[in-house]
């Protein structure tokens, strides 16, 4: 899938990530006129399709916080990276790992997150794992924010977070029927949002906007015979 | 000789359809109960009715005309989902909004809770029999949606805020109305409490009923004033103070029981809190711009990030992600307070009467629009 490359101007995206990730220390306003220059608009096409999220590091001398550190610690390998943007911290985590490293953020005494605001996703298709599935976590108690990430590919499975925090019972509900990112051990994984015989998950960056009519009226042929068969059926 | 009792007649569980349209599910809410008898023995909740695919068509929309959008979702709390939008983009952009627009947004946003409060009330007690408290409240709600009018020209959808500031001043006087609006107010919110918070009626069908612990109103995820009133402070404008509520004095109001009735009182508290807040806004109310520098292309840099207010509802957070090459963000995504909340509704009817189920779809203070976008 990340093989595939629809559009001429695609070798900007991985030079744009190149820029953004080399130097690590650099400042942040560093990195919108790095990806400017780096992105240099495909003529005729537009700007290519944006490969992944920044993601940048903490900039030199910013303070980790203790609950992260402690969590390297703990589960060496399993965090992929960190990541700080406006004052955001952001922990990727990979997807095996993820219930110990749940457990671990909700339990251990410096980190308290018992409160999980949100669950949700977004979509990079032209990435091999197109998916992150971010966790947005809160501790009632220390009153701090952090924000878990994992990257999942097209039917990779992702460990169900439910029986650690019940509130992502519905939050996951909506990621499956959104995206069709693929929970494992959900105890009611069915659509939410849309009907239950839907096709598709319509937050997904190549689903258009105005639903699959679209896709039927790009050959007009398609959406004639498919009238046709409709009438057929209902004189029948 | 001793035989076992038969049972004379069968107990089978009868499963009846609640909604999706009934008048006390407060829009298109369709609930599958499970009965034994009067009671509710299982459920399940269904909802999409009213699913418009909101984040989507964020999605292609530029930044500005998001605001629009958003009002859309809460509708009967548009102002608070602005300004919680605004903020986020003005997180991303690191813009400074004077302090003007902070105080004004701040009073838009507290009478936009009490007006959000209001229609709770009188629907709430409606549900449960009260007709009069019906009309007290809607009549005091008219009053904040006429101060509104009066701002930015819409009732119901105000589109009020901008990413930056504010598209509009404060028109000459209003600040003289809004006081006499909160002295006028005190006074209602003690006519409410004579009506409700001892009356027999009322407690009998609230007090006791859907109980939940504080532990298991966090872990569910409810917020707002349905996990207030289990006990828990956790409210974003303490917590994370946006806007301009780290300069003011306030009280968050706690139950204890984390039943229907609890919940009622901290919502009345929020009443005379948000009074509280609004006076000491207007007091204070500093002179100056009301927009900050704000570019002529709004397009933040790429990156991503939550941010998170206190809507009436609950905490309504913001999740975008920018790429910072097109004009509309890659990701909208909002976590709305309504859809976690009614996520506990199977927990907490579960054991009650088909009549609690009513009390408590009121009592965790939904709006469909915001559930299902």
């Amino acid at each position: 899938m990340a093989d595939e490359k629809p559009h001429a101007g695609q070798p900007s995206p991985p030079q744009e990530e190149a820029a953004a990730s080399a130097g690590p220390a650099a400042p942040k306003p560093a990195n919108p006129a790095a990806a400017k220059a780096a992105a240099g608009p495909a003529p005729g096409h537009g700007p290519a399709p944006p490969s992944g999220p920044t993601d940048p590091p903490p900039p030199a001398g910013t303070q980790v916080p203790a609950f992260i550190e402690a969590l390297q610690a703990a589960f060496p390998g399993a965090i992929e990276q960190v990541s700080f943007w406006v004052g955001d911290w952001t922990v990727i985590v990979s997807a095996d790992r993820l219930i110990d490293v749940a457990v671990h953020l909700r339990d251990t005494p410096g980190a308290k997150f018992d409160y999980l605001s949100d669950v949700t996703a977004s979509d990079w298709p032209p990435r091999a794992k197109r998916f992150d599935v971010v966790y947005c976590l809160f501790s009632t108690t220390r009153r701090e924010r952090v924000r878990v990430k994992v990257r999942a590919g097209d039917g990779d499975p992702v460990p169900s977070v439910t029986a650690i925090w019940p509130a992502a019972n519905w939050l996951e509900r909506e990621v499956w029927d959104l995206f069709g990112v693929n929970f494992t051990g959900h105890p009611d994984r069915r659509r939410i949002l849309m009907p239950d015989e839907w096709q598709g998950h319509p937050q997904r960056k190549d689903y258009p906007l105005e639903g699959p009519g679209e896709l039927l009226m790009e050959n007009p042929l398609d959406w004639l015979r498919l009238r046709v068969a409709q009438d057929t059926a209902d004189i029948e | 000789m001793t035989t076992t009792p038969q049972p004379m007649f069968d107990t089978d569980e009868l499963v009846i359809n609640m909604g999706p349209q009934h008048p006390s599910t407060h829009g298109v809410l369709r609930v599958v109960l499970r009965l034994d008898g009067e009671r509710v023995v299982g459920s399940d909740v269904v909802i999409g009715y009213l699913h418009r695919g909101i984040e989507k068509l964020c999605e292609s929309r530029d930044w500005t005309q998001i605001i629009l959008l958003t009002d859309r979702m809460d509708y009967v709390a548009a102002a608070t989902n602005n300004l919680g939008y605004c903020e986020t983009v003005e997180k991303m952009m690191q813009l400074e909004v004077p302090r003007r627009a902070h105080y004004v947004r701040t009073i838009l946003a507290e009478l936009q809770r009490i007006a959000s409060h209001c229609l709770w009330l009188g629907t709430h007690a409606m549900d449960i029999g009260a007709m009069t408290v019906f009309l007290y409240a809607f009549r005091e709600r008219e009053l904040i949606l006429d101060l509104f009018e009066e701002y930015c020209g819409a009732r119901l959808t105000y589109n009020s805020m901008r990413i930056g500031g504010l598209p509009l001043d404060i028109p000459p006087g209003w600040d003289r109305k809004v006081r006499e609006f909160c002295g006028l107010m005190e006074e209602k919110v003690g006519e409410y409490e004579e009506l409700l918070t001892h009356n027999r009626i009322w407690l009998e069908r609230t007090k006791g009923v859907g109980v939940i612990s504080g532990p298991e109103a966090v872990a569910i995820g409810l917020s707002g004033p349905a996990l207030r009133g289990s006990g828990v402070a956790k409210d974003c404008r303490k917590d994370e103070p946006y806007a301009a509520y780290s300069e003011f004095e306030f009280d968050v109001a706690v139950g204890l029981a984390g039943d229907t009735y609890d919940r009622y009182l901290c919502r009345l508290e929020e009443f005379r809190q948000s009074l509280r807040i609004i006076r000491q806004a207007v007091d204070g109310l500093p002179e100056g711009p009301i927009v900050g520098k704000v570019p002529r292309l709004i397009k933040p840099p790429a990156g991503e990030t939550y941010h998170a207010i206190e809507s009436p509802k609950g905490e309504i957070g913001y999740f975008i992600v920018a790429d910072g090459k097109t004009s509309a963000p890659y990701r909208f995504r909002v976590r709305p307070p309504s859809f976690c909340n009614l996520q506990a509704l199977p927990r907490l009817i579960k054991g009650h009467f088909v009549a609690d189920v009513v009390a408590l779809i009121g009592s965790i203070d939904i709006v469909l629009g915001e559930v299902d976008r």
